[in-house]
């Protein structure tokens, strides 16, 4: 031991290893690390699916407002004052057609008849389905698509030729058009096309736009005449519009639709629903948010309350290390950390937790999963600040214990 | 007071001159009352007293632990006694090595991994850190041990690994608070030995102790009353 003992100016603790050693200090303790990390899992997992989920719901409606176009509008005849469902006048489409920044019109009339599969089915058995006249424009003017075969045209319009919507098609088990017939209102109808949801975003029927076409079989209002005697007055006009004049247009309508009585005609903008859902989901959005925050907020008192417990407990290794050659910021460093890693486990865990939740949930709905990144980076920047917060009291109390009193036996 | 025939060109591993240390209280404890002591390079010696004679305050003023209220306190030739707490972390770091009564192992880490936390305040890297671990628990004869934790350790072996940790850094001086005081008699017995042996290598060793047995094994004793020292074995043989 003759060696000439040279005094460092310093000790030093290297940036691996204080890693390394608050890491060791969590892992060494993992059921307590697990525990006190779950907290701000929950906070963080939380926000993130919240985030997420609202994100993917939005993307959801988007695609079907832009499926539907904003610049679509329905015009209905409302109730009349004197109760009964009132019709809109028979020349309401040719009226609409001209006012200037109309691009197309189309008009679905209802059919006083039942469908049905086959003569054995009893009549008043309907199963929810209707028989709707249209004319030849429809799909086209609502962004719609057929599925099989082709909708009515000038020729098919006039004939004993149905098209099925989706719903209606499925409820009378028609998959294929080879001369399938059904019957509507005692006559034999054969159908010439099957068309595919309205509103094909969404997996709900029941929250479809357009949920009374998809349930409904299309005659031409001609074959309806004379069929049925079905007065040729259309009920729902649907018009779209140049999507700049869409405000003047949907001013004139009423008038232009009913003149005799304006009041009684209803014009909506489908596009309308879906952004007030937009709207309204976002005001849940921030409910769970703030719950969320609240969740993270306990987690972080949490990971604050172990580490002024792990302080104590941990008395005599602050004292080792400070018998070792650990200064007081060697200490601080190395609780803080600890404090740090025990958040950023936790928020990691959160984020994973979070777009899992959003992932199947999104999924199940038949969304597209939309996990927004600043979700995922704002929740490790939220982990890692609490952790800070959180660590820094119990970590300046640890720096400052003296040596002689933390090695004191406990 | 260079009392053990100390090579005139070598400093004494500690020096402590004057040494006082009040605790503040009305009026005020004096723990150390002017204490004088040198400690060549490689001498095992005692500090022994009965409970509340000074030797803890001893223990702490020499490890550095704390300050001095008055007096030196030299370090391998390094005057201490005033330095800052960074510059005092340094020392502990480079020139003194603890044994605790308690152990005071970390229960996550294996012995070979204890014996390297004497260094990792050095700035020296895992990899030697763990090779000189290795070679310095060979050193204690628990080279077939590195890899098990403290609970799966006998006491006597906890404690060889912490004698380990306290010599992985070569200091320059090693302090051994009761090092024997919780094993049984057959286990404290193997600890002494191997202090002698440590010894007859070439360490510098200083154990503080109440217990004369352990004490008057050793070469030498120190022997605390009131805060003063009231014999040095090394007086008589001066």
């Amino acid at each position: 031991m003759s060696t000439p003992h040279k005094l460092p100016r310093s000790s030093s603790f290297r940036v691996v290893d204080v890693i390394g050693t608050a890491a060791g200090g969590l892992g060494s303790r993992k059921l307590r690390t697990v525990l006190s990390a779950l907290g701000i899992t929950i906070g963080i997992g939380a926000m993130v699916a919240v985030l997420g989920l609202s994100r993917s719901g939005s993307a959801e409606l988007e695609d079907r407002i832009a499926a539907l176009g904003t610049n679509l509008l329905r015009v209905t005849a409302g109730q009349g004052f004197g109760g009964g469902d009132a019709t809109l006048p028979e020349d309401a489409v040719a009226m609409i057609s001209r006012i200037g920044p109309v691009e197309s019109v189309s008009a679905v009339g209802t059919v006083d008849q039942s469908v049905l599969l086959n003569d054995l089915v009893n009549p008043n058995q309907t199963g929810g389905l209707s028989v709707k006249t249209a004319e030849s424009n429809l799909v086209v003017a609502l962004n719609g698509s057929v599925d099989v075969g082709r909708f009515l045209d000038d020729t098919t319009g006039t004939a004993t030729t149905t098209v099925l919507g989706s719903v209606a098609a499925e409820r009378l088990g028609v998959r294929d058009i080879d001369g399938t017939q059904v019957l509507i209102g005692g006559e034999w109808f054969t159908v010439v096309g099957v068309l595919n949801s309205f509103d094909d975003d969404t997996d709900d029927v029941d929250t479809s736009l357009f949920n009374d076409l998809d349930r409904a079989a299309f005659i031409g209002p001609d074959i309806a005449e004379a069929l049925f005697e079905t007065p040729r007055n259309p009920d729902t006009i649907y018009v779209r519009s140049n999507e700049a004049f869409i405000d003047d247009v949907i001013g004139v309508l009423p008038g232009t639709a009913d003149p005799e009585s304006p009041e009684e005609v209803e014009v909506v903008r489908p596009s309308d629903a879906l952004e007030a859902q937009e709207a309204a989901s976002s005001t849940f959005d921030n409910l769970f948010l703030g719950l969320g925050a609240v969740a993270l907020l306990v987690g972080g008192i949490g990971i604050a309350n172990v580490m002024v417990i792990a302080v104590i407990e941990r008395r005599n290794e602050i004292g080792l290390r400070r018998a070792l050659g650990a200064t007081r910021a060697h200490i601080r460093r190395q609780f803080l950390l600890e404090a740090l890693l025990l958040s950023a486990l936790g928020g990691v865990a959160g984020v994973l937790l979070g777009a899992a939740v959003t992932a199947l949930w999104a999924d199940r709905q038949g969304w597209r999963v939309v996990i927004p990144p600043e979700a995922i980076g704002g929740g490790l920047i939220a982990a890692v600040l609490i952790g800070a917060l959180a660590g820094l009291y119990p970590a300046v109390r640890a720096a400052r214990l003296a040596p002689t009193e933390a090695l004191r036996a406990s | 007071m260079n009392v053990t025939g100390t090579p005139p060109d070598d400093y004494p591993a500690l020096e402590l001159i004057d040494v006082v240390k009040e605790y503040p209280g009305a009026p005020p404890v004096r723990a150390l009352d002017g204490v004088n002591l040198s400690v060549a390079q490689g001498e095992l010696a005692a500090i022994v007293g009965p409970s509340g004679s000074g030797k803890s305050t001893m223990l702490h003023v020499m490890g550095t632990l704390d300050r001095p209220t008055s007096g030196s306190v030299r370090i391998a030739g390094h005057e201490v006694s005033s330095l800052s707490d960074r510059r005092l972390s340094a020392v502990r770091s480079a020139l003194v090595g603890f044994v605790f009564q308690q152990f005071f192992l970390l229960d996550g880490d294996s012995a070979i991994d204890n014996v390297a936390t004497g260094l990792l305040y050095s700035g020296e890297p895992l990899r030697k850190r763990r090779a000189a671990a290795a070679t310095t628990l060979d050193r204690v004869g628990l080279g077939h041990r590195l890899h098990h934790r403290p609970n799966e350790l006998s006491g006597g072996e906890r404690q060889r690994v912490a004698i380990a940790r306290a010599l992985v850094a070569r200091p320059a001086l090693v302090l051994a608070d009761e090092p024997t005081g919780n094993l049984d008699s057959k286990t404290s017995d193997s600890i002494q030995q191997l202090l002698h042996e440590l010894h007859d290598e070439g360490a510098t060793i200083i154990v503080v102790t109440h217990d004369n047995d352990l004490a008057d094994s050793l070469p030498r004793q120190v022997r605390f009353r009131d805060g003063r020292i009231e014999h040095d074995s090394a007086w008589v043989s001066q």
